[in-house]
């Protein structure tokens, strides 16, 4: 039933080397003759071996053949079909043979990547041929599928990575949705004061940027939003976005702040202010917040607690104070999508014995920030938690939840910088005596270690080692009321103890709290730290693997504010070269019912999560939509009359595939006397 | 028959395009090192496991049939690997009352990230299904494919 038992295909094999990384491990000449020998009754008319198919000669290799031996199929055996794939397709497609007639089968990261033995790699080798070839046989010649691209895109999350990839679609001419979470966008970056290695001030650099949002023509920005729906596929996107209610009517507010003077109600900021500082229950998390309406904390409003006060509202100039306002569900199309959701910093109190949350003057790397800020709670004035005593010693910690494997294994590599710029502003505003405690240094991009030299030079003191512990447990006297640093100096090879007044905690990175739902909601997937997984770690680092979902800054991975940016650009040029191809091109694997088979049984019709199976109840029979069909074979699978066939991977090609990948034990079994 | 202390099995792996196959990548990338008894399948989705195609490895030699996917609820087709659950434990029962062990079949979720888990947890199914020994299912070949084509031309046009 599924064998071709005199195929009429001429196969050309071509099994790569890969350098020695195929050929280390595989017998790569044996291969390539043993496939000219033994599948020479299965079709293959000629089997090559060649040191890189993918450069130019070996690809003009495979041309060559097909148009002087006439090829109808073509296997290449080299690396996995996610890298090269497209080439060998390319170079078909070249010499005339539909790109879909050839075949990459994977003998490198399958097998001479992960195996030893030579001779079982070399065995397994011809066993995943034969399998390519098998399934070669029965692969028919399709056109990739081209549909229109909706010009719009959504950016999710309004951090500097994102505003970037959101203003440089704009600037190109092209509508984009700007989705926040926050009251206002401006992310991490608008709660540093410095940025390391220029001590540029953060909010001088970046407020222009957020204004330019905020007011783009091409940009819609939604603020205090969040995504809570995706469906459709590249190019044609359907997002359902939760505004959440303002309580604030932004057609009438100026932005004049009179509500957040007159509010009396007072809320510790968690978010922006790191917990250090307090926000009213009307307001926005900083002066130059974009957009610059505020939001009325429902949790801690006395109104929406108690029925009474409506201060904002009684003071309000414009009457925006809107206590109506319910949640709205926003719903948009859009042809891609950005993800720039960002990071959280590392809990400190997860490492009980650095007495974050128990010891006063133990503080993270944000409260600090928000220390220096001079729009902060002090004024930018470094003081200890009481508020006005200045520090004369202050030690900085260095991988503080990183580079552990208690924590997390990654180095956050904002850390060192970030920890000598702290270093660097403690000695400059306050004059005190500054231990940095590092395990290594890691000052790689430009001018990144210029600035360590003068870090070093100003005088900082370096210790290196990993501290074990901090407390205020005093044993001299010269240790009273101080902050007690124990810590192994690794360079003399001695325990010291360390009394300071201050510690700043040098907090890691990590993915967002709720990075899972993240990843489930765009259908995309995590690394085992939780960092969404790139197309690929080198060259393909700002796409995903499912098209037209980009993802740019720290929700890839840890990285300082030049990275995101330059990812956040690079996100935004993807989607532009998109958007000016007018159409996409998508892989033409596609469900098809063959409609004097169906029975009409209707078992497809609840399988498919894309709704892309029609029922046509006057004739009976089911149809799938090939708009919405994305491939998946679920419905092929358990079509009881076998009536759904699935363009690519059909049961014939599967089928076929198995058998060839058994012929060689077949042919020991038999071999062998039962 | 065959040499039973010398045994090694030949397995068959279903690996989803988005999840698991990208694993066996990575697993090859970072040079994990398994077993070379596993022979792996690219399927869109293991919810396109279709299980003819776990009975044809069987009936076609294979001693083992490792099926993988993505993690519940990270598929790529949304909620599609719940349904190749699904059918997982019910072909396995069919498979035992052909007399096949349960533990000739595993069905494994392996994300894009986990490729030193892909990697282990071959290593435990070859061994595995090297101490049930080989399968050698071929009497039962025969009367499959006749039951397949039989089946094939009773469906109503």
């Amino acid at each position: 039933m599924h064998e071709k038992e005199h195929p009429n295909e001429k196969i050309g094999v071509y099994v790569c080397h890969c350098g020695s990384n195929i050929a280390g491990t595989v017998d790569v000449e044996d291969v390539a003759k043993w496939a000219a020998e033994q599948l020479k009754h299965r079709g293959v008319v000629i089997a090559r071996d060649y040191k890189f198919m993918c450069s130019s000669l070996g690809q003009e290799l495979i041309e060559k053949d097909i148009k002087e031996l006439g090829l109808t199929r073509v296997v290449v055996a080299a690396c996995s079909p996610h890298l090269h794939e497209l080439t060998f397709r390319t170079a078909c497609k070249n010499a005339g043979l539909n790109p879909y007639l050839c075949e990459l089968v994977s003998i490198r990261e399958q097998c001479s990547w992960v195996h030893t033995n030579r001779t079982a790699a070399t065995e397994k080798s011809k066993a995943i041929i034969a399998g390519g070839v098998e399934r070669v046989i029965w692969h028919e010649p399709l056109t990739p599928l081209k549909v229109p691209i909706h010009p719009a895109t959504l950016v999710v999350g309004g951090g500097i990575a994102g505003i970037q990839a959101a203003l440089e679609i704009a600037d190109a001419g092209y509508p984009v949705y700007l989705v926040e979470r926050e009251p206002s966008i401006g992310g991490h970056m608008a709660q540093f004061d410095k940025t390391f290695p220029t001590l540029d001030c953060s909010a001088c650099i970046l407020t222009p940027k957020m204004v330019l949002a905020g007011t783009h023509p091409n940009i819609t920005l939604i603020s205090w939003a969040e995504v809570t729906h995706v469906d459709g596929y590249v190019g044609n996107f359907q997002v359902t976005i939760k505004q959440k209610p303002r309580y604030v009517n932004t057609e009438l507010c100026n932005g004049c702040g009179i509500c957040q003077e007159k509010c009396p109600k007072k809320v510790i900021d968690d978010i922006f202010e790191a917990g250090l500082g307090n926000r009213k229950a009307v307001y926005t998390p900083f002066p130059q917040a974009v957009p610059r309406y505020p939001v009325i904390d429902r949790e801690n409003c006395t109104y929406f607690q108690k029925g009474t006060c409506r201060a904002c509202e009684k003071f309000c100039p414009t009457n925006a104070i809107d206590f109506t306002q319910k949640e709205e569900l926003l719903q948009m199309d859009v042809g891609q999508i950005i993800l720039a959701t960002g990071y959280d910093l590392f809990d400190p109190r997860r490492i009980p014995q650095y007495g974050y949350g128990r010891l006063a003057n133990v503080f993270t790397s944000l409260e600090f920030e928000r220390l220096t800020n001079a729009a902060g709670p002090t004024g930018g004035k470094i003081v200890l938690r009481d508020g006005v005593t200045v520090p004369k010693t202050v030690g900085i910690v260095h991988c503080v939840g990183s580079r552990d494997k208690n924590y997390n294994n990654y180095c956050s590599s904002i850390c060192c910088m970030q920890s000598l710029k702290f270093a660097h502003l403690a000695e400059e505003r306050t004059g005190a005596e500054v231990y940095n405690f590092y395990i290594d240094m890691r000052t790689p991009a430009k001018s990144y270690d210029e600035f360590y030299q003068r870090v070093l030079e100003e005088g900082t003191h370096f210790i290196r080692g990993r501290v074990a512990s901090i407390s205020d447990a005093a044993r001299n006297p010269g240790e009273e009321g101080k902050l007690i640093i124990q810590v192994e100096d690794t360079l003399i090879g001695k325990q010291r103890r360390i009394p300071v007044d201050m510690v700043i905690l040098s907090a890691g990175l990590e993915p967002r709290r709720d990075h899972k739902e993240t990843a489930r909601l765009f259908g995309l997937s995590c690394s085992a730290d939780g960092w969404l997984i790139e197309r690929h770690p080198k060259l393909d680092p700002v796409a995903t693997m499912t098209e037209g979902i980009l993802i740019a800054g720290c929700v890839q991975g840890p990285k300082d504010i030049p990275a995101s940016v330059v990812q956040g650009a690079a996100a935004a040029a993807r989607v532009l070269g998109k958007i000016q191809q007018k159409e996409v091109t998508m892989e033409p694997i596609r469900a098809t019912v063959d409609q004097d088979k169906c029975s009409g049984c209707r078992i497809c019709n609840n399988l498919c999560p894309f709704n892309a199976i029609l029922f046509h109840a006057d004739r009976a029979v089911s149809e799938v939509n090939p708009a919405l069909c994305q491939g998946c074979g679920t419905c092929v699978a358990a079509c009881p009359a076998g009536a759904i066939s699935g363009t690519g991977f059909s049961d014939q090609q599967v089928l076929s595939q198995i058998e060839g990948l058994l012929m060689l034990n077949v042919r020991q079994l038999e071999a062998v006397p039962a | 028959m065959t040499d039973t202390q010398n045994f090694e099995p030949v397995i068959i792996g279903f690996t989803c395009n988005w999840c698991s196959y990208r694993a066996a990548d990575m697993a090859g990338t970072a040079r994990i090192k398994y077993e070379p008894n596993v022979r792996l399948i690219r399927l869109m989705c293991s919810g396109r496991l279709d299980p003819t195609f776990v009975l044809k490895a069987f009936s076609g030699g294979a001693d083992g049939v490792l099926v993988s996917g993505c993690h519940p609820g990270d598929c790529h087709y949304v909620e599609q690997n719940y349904k190749a659950l699904r059918r997982f434990h019910l072909l396995r029962r069919v498979l035992v009352q052909m007399g096949i062990e349960p533990g000739r079949i595993k069905l494994l979720w392996a994300s894009a990230a986990e490729g030193a888990i892909l990697a282990d947890e071959i290593n435990k199914f070859v061994e595995q299904v090297r101490a049930l020994g080989p399968l050698n299912w071929k009497p039962a070949q025969s009367i499959i494919e006749a039951q397949a084509s039989v089946s094939f031309q009773e469906v109503p046009a």
